[in-house]
């Protein structure tokens, strides 16, 4: 698992790499979750993330509702379709705004 | 402040380890770690397996040290897991006799009973490797689900309108319209919300969703050759965890997630959700079958056993489960509330429930623990219970089963009387009484009307539409020789058995069918239709479809095209239903005018006004309810006359007359084709001649006076 944090004016842009599953999501939620300030943009790339496991999801929505809680947003891009499908089906699309490009997604944020 | 339970005590190989806490049973996540905790009487040592997800072999199996065992209850923290990886089982030692019913072999991987997710079957129909140590692997699921701000709807009973249907069958036919990767699972059924909103019913009834094996089962088609499989599910092999391969995420383990978001958007659009649980008996089977679970955990304990350590067979599946036993009874109990609470389901229907009324040796009990439990119980309070009152040992309960002001029933009677009615036998005062709620059942034990669970149809024996198509049943695609499934089927075929191009016997079954949804949503109690009856769903007169995964069960959705008609007329009736309080009574009719109308809540005429023809050969009967007595004379409804000629000629019926200023308007006339057989509630026209009507034959009609 790769996570590159790049600023892009105020909004932070999160690029992951690699499957998100128990073993990975503990160290993407420690490394994420600062990011959750008040007011914050978050951006994340989801282009090259092959596959999300339940725990992966659980995590995402974690970051979600951190964020949230501290009046920030939080959008998703680059799902692939599987995994859209995958979060959709199981209810966690329905908290997250979603973009397809990371153009998309900025725009949303700004 | 950092707990210090959250540290190792113990070592077994790489695997840190610490007592357990003997509840919850199954296994919970805890901070670290795993609680595995599972209890058996009579075993005298127990060992957790673990696998990783999908291995043939164990990567270890833990002894549970003997001093963390409480009672009979083994439980242990296992540190450091990768728990979204794992599978587990266990194995147990202790006796072995049969006659004393002990089953116990060490060389078993058992499931545990209280697993919430269940592998081995991840995807629907793909065939298992019967070589695997282990079939049926329990996982351990996350129970986090965000729930929001949803919970069951608390529909009050009496305005419940039921649509009993099967994940499966529901959206896996490719017209269904649905992406192919939902087709027959929970995301499809979530899909097609807005069909169900359309057709206006507030409830699915759910076939059996709990884990079962589609596999169990050794014969074939003696038609095409083809393999039989389990399809409705009615044999648990789990009672804890949702059937996988009803899940579209069930290759990724997500099943749980996908049944509580399909919950959830049921609830956000009023439709209710009811299971129809299974606890009678298990997949386990007679002293043949396999052994999944509980036969080598604590055989004595979970079945009914006879004096000689064979299986009791109430259930017409080989064992039977023994419900009054305390810890079975706790066992069920702890299941229920498990769905109640974690995925916020509205109500149970009980399969075949009157062997849970059983005692351990199979007699009746007066006042069975278990029902008793299930009806007190704080959690499952609001919850709505219904029981399928009868069982395969010869024990009827409609009307009499254990209620303690709870338990509805599925009314069996209703469905034989409406069905003789209809083909225009049996008698016109039995008819008023299931018109009515079923007061001679009910009423004498203060039972409410909506104990009375109305259908006509359900998914043992005919469709609708093949209740008017087929004398007789038609099963040898089951492989038993025509032998399976009821003979008694009160059906009546319009004069050709089977589909015919003659156009009087499908305008005659057009209109027995529409007959049959008219007086089912016309009468006080709870209505029940069956999936795909609404569009004239057929099962070529096969009246046991439980093992067929084709277009026998399959809802065919060309036919909302071919039979437009049908869909519309159920769908009027429906809305017509949820438009009128007065046909939703909390109460029985007390057959007296208690608030001073001039009219009692209910009068019954026939071709004359005001005299109904109760002899044995009257095929004729009419009613009239009085608005002003709506909901027990709280709500103002409008007056409402229903006229029924089950003769095979038309007759004159005189209508009752309404209060001054009133006038007779036309909701329903199933003697008149589509689109004028029925009208949206609040567009209804005016009758011509306010006095009088002519029925045609085989023919209701329904009123509407305002």
């Amino acid at each position: 698992m790769e996570i590159t944090i790049k600023n892009l004016k105020d909004i932070k842009v999160v690029k992951l790499v690699g499957d998100v599953d128990a073993s990975t999501a503990p160290s993407v939620q420690q490394q994420l979750v600062p990011l959750a300030e008040l007011n914050s943009k978050i951006l994340l790339d989801m282009t090259q993330v092959p596959y999300m496991s339940s725990a992966g999801l659980r995590m995402l929505l974690t970051l979600y509702r951190q964020t949230s809680a501290k009046d920030g947003k939080l959008v998703l891009v680059g799902l692939s379709e599987d995994l859209q499908d995958t979060m959709s089906v199981t209810g966690f699309l329905d908290f997250f705004t979603t973009g397809t490009t990371l153009e998309e997604g900025l725009a949303v944020l700004n | 402040m950092e707990r210090i339970d959250i540290h190792p005590t113990h070592i077994h190989g790489d695997f840190k380890l610490r007592r357990g806490k003997p509840f919850p049973f199954g296994a919970t996540l805890v901070p670290g770690g795993v609680n595995f905790s599972i209890f058996s009487s009579y075993a005298t040592s127990c060992i957790l397996v673990l696998f990783a997800k999908h291995a043939p072999q164990p990567m270890a199996e833990i002894p549970f040290p003997e001093e963390f065992r409480i009672g009979n209850v083994y439980c242990m923290v296992v540190f450091n897991l990768d728990y979204e990886n794992l599978e587990y089982g266990y194995r147990l030692d202790g006796p072995t006799n049969f006659q004393e019913g002990h089953w116990f072999d060490n060389q078993k991987i058992l499931m545990d009973p209280y697993a919430k997710i269940i592998g081995g079957r991840d995807i629907w129909g793909i065939p298992p490797n019967w070589d695997d140590v282990y079939q049926h692997r329990a996982r351990i699921a996350f129970d986090d689900f965000d729930w929001e701000d949803d919970r069951p709807l608390e529909i009050p009973p009496e305005d419940q309108i039921i649509y009993e249907m099967h994940v499966r069958s529901f959206t896996r036919h490719p017209s269904s319209g649905v992406k192919e990767k939902h087709e027959g699972t929970f995301a499809g059924i979530r899909d097609k919300i807005p069909y169900l909103k359309e057709l206006g019913v507030n409830a699915v009834e759910l076939m059996p969703i709990f884990e079962f094996d589609e596999f169990e089962n050794n014969r074939t088609n003696p038609e095409t050759g083809e393999m039989l499989l389990n399809y409705w599910g009615y044999s648990t092999v789990g009672f804890f965890a949702p059937k996988a391969g009803y899940a579209a995420t069930g290759r990724l383990g997500m099943q749980v997630d996908e049944l509580k978001a399909l919950v959830k958007e049921l609830h956000k659009n009023g439709i209710e959700v009811i299971l129809d649980v299974v606890f009678n008996h298990t997949a386990e089977g007679n002293e043949y079958g396999p052994t999944i679970s509980f036969r080598g955990i604590d055989n004595k304990t979970y079945y009914m056993l006879t004096p000689e350590g064979y299986y009791f067979n109430f259930s017409g599946c080989g064992n039977t489960l023994n419900c009054n036993n305390p810890i079975v009874r706790n066992m069920v109990l702890d299941c229920l509330r498990y769905w109640a609470e974690e995925y916020h389901i509205d109500g149970f229907r009980f399969d075949l429930a009157s062997i849970l009324g059983r005692d351990p040796w199979g007699f009746p009990l007066a006042n069975p623990p278990l029902l008793e439990t299930l009806a007190f119980d704080p959690i499952l309070a609001k919850c709505k219970l219904i029981a399928e009152a009868w069982d395969a040992g010869g024990l009827y309960q409609v009307g009499s089963f254990p209620a303690y002001g709870r338990w509805a029933e599925w009314n069996g009677k209703y469905r034989d009387a409406m069905r003789k009615f209809l083909k225009g036998n049996g008698s016109v005062g039995e008819i008023a009484q299931r018109l009515q709620g079923s007061p001679d059942l009910y009423a004498w034990e203060g039972r409410e009307p909506a104990t009375s669970i109305n259908f006509i149809t359900a998914h043992d024996g005919f469709t609708l539409m093949d209740l008017v198509s087929y004398n007789w049943k038609h099963n040898e695609a089951n492989g038993e020789n025509n032998n399976d499934g009821s003979n008694d089927n009160d059906s009546w075929n319009c004069g050709w058995e089977g589909s015919t191009e003659d156009p009087g016997i499908n305008a005659l079954r057009r209109r027995q069918i529409k007959n049959a949804v008219a007086m089912l949503m016309v009468s006080q109690g709870v209505p029940m239709i069956l999936m795909g009856d609404e569009v004239g769903r057929t099962q070529y007169g096969n009246n046991n479809t439980y093992c067929h995964d084709n277009e026998l069960n399959w809802l065919d959705w060309t036919l909302l095209e071919t039979n437009a008609d049908l869909f519309r007329f159920f769908k009027n009736c429906i809305a017509f239903r949820k438009a009128h309080p007065v046909l939703r009574n909390r109460q029985h009719f007390q057959n007296r005018d208690y608030v001073g109308s001039g009219y009692a809540d209910i009068t019954w005429h026939g071709t004359q006004a005001w005299n109904a023809d109760w002899s044995d050969s009257s095929h004729t009967l009419a009613f009239m309810l009085c608005g002003k007595h709506a909901k027990q004379g709280n709500i103002v409804d409008n007056y409402i006359y229903v006229a029924m000629n089950m003769y095979w000629e038309a007759h004159w019926f005189e209508i009752p007359g309404l209060p001054e200023g009133m006038k007779w308007n036309v909701f329903a006339n199933t003697g008149v084709t589509s689109p004028e057989d029925s009208w949206e509630p609040g567009t209804e026209p005016l009758l011509e001649n306010q006095t009088g009507l002519l029925l045609g034959d085989r023919s209701v009609v329904i009123l509407v006076g305002k």
